[in-house]
């Protein structure tokens, strides 16, 4: 007979690692680009024309860049989570896993602050 | 070291249509983050002046970008309406095999609706809105 808890057991067995933040994280991300992304698609479509004046002063007002910064960092990450687990699916080499889990996170980095340098750089211009 | 068999099993299942809603949810993940950079590239040039952004927008108006934008509406939109089937899911609800069918069938038939809906106002009548 042995005196280990079943909670004692349930810990030593299996391997969860930090599947549930990953997994957690999409769906915060998911729940959020709801609204946002439906925001952006009408707000973009509803625009008059989508000339450079017109882009800017929309893109430049109220509480447009806050979201649209939000936007693309709830994007970015949701992107880098499911692009994650799609090369972690279906690339089975090591070698040519870990580059592409490489490339993928740099350039999701890279994108989400592509994207916050020039929305602040039209809000604050 | 042996070689087993891994994640997700792709052989060995019969195809079920939902399985195709499974894999194309993967597809228009991705189309949609290469999307990013399109989205990335007119920041930037909304950022940088008057004449990148020109630039950028003869691109997008371009036959072939304007039908890449009208794939990528249809990610979205696929994405978002199965991205929310798939949040049902999380919550319990809908997994038996009868109710995730008819799921899919809504979600598919929501998809169409919506992608023509905006892709009529986006690339049609662009002032009705």
């Amino acid at each position: 007979m042995s005196l280990r808890s079943p909670l004692g057991k349930a810990l030593g067995k299996g391997s969860a690692k930090d599947g549930f933040s990953h997994w957690w994280a999409q769906r915060v991300t998911a729940i959020a680009l709801v609204p946002l992304t439906l925001w952006f698609v009408f707000s973009v479509l509803s625009l008059p024309d989508h000339g450079y004046s017109t882009v800017r002063s929309w893109l430049g007002a109220g509480l447009t860049p806050i979201l649209l910064l939000l936007l693309v960092g709830a994007l970015s990450y949701h992107s880098a989570l499911g692009v994650q687990v799609v090369i972690e699916d279906y690339i089975h080499s090591k070698p040519a896993k870990v580059a592409a889990l490489l490339g993928s996170s740099f350039a999701h980095f890279f994108v989400a602050a592509a994207c916050a340098f020039a929305l602040l750089k039209v809000a604050f211009a | 070291m042996r070689q087993r068999p891994l994640s997700p099993h792709l052989s060995i299942y019969r195809f079920a249509y939902t399985m195709a809603l499974s894999i194309s949810h993967r597809i228009t993940g991705i189309v949609m983050a290469v999307g990013l950079l399109l989205l990335t590239y007119w920041l930037l040039a909304l950022a940088t002046g008057p004449a990148a952004y020109a630039g950028a927008m003869r691109l997008m108006g371009s036959w072939f970008v304007q039908l890449l934008l009208a794939g990528w509406l249809l990610a979205f939109v696929y994405h978002l309406c199965n991205g929310i089937r798939h949040l049902t899911f999380d919550m319990g609800l809908g997994m038996e095999k009868a109710e995730a069918r008819r799921s899919a069938i809504w979600t598919v038939a929501v998809t169409v609706l919506i992608f023509g809906l905006l892709a009529f106002l986006a690339f049609f009548a662009r002032s009705v809105l």
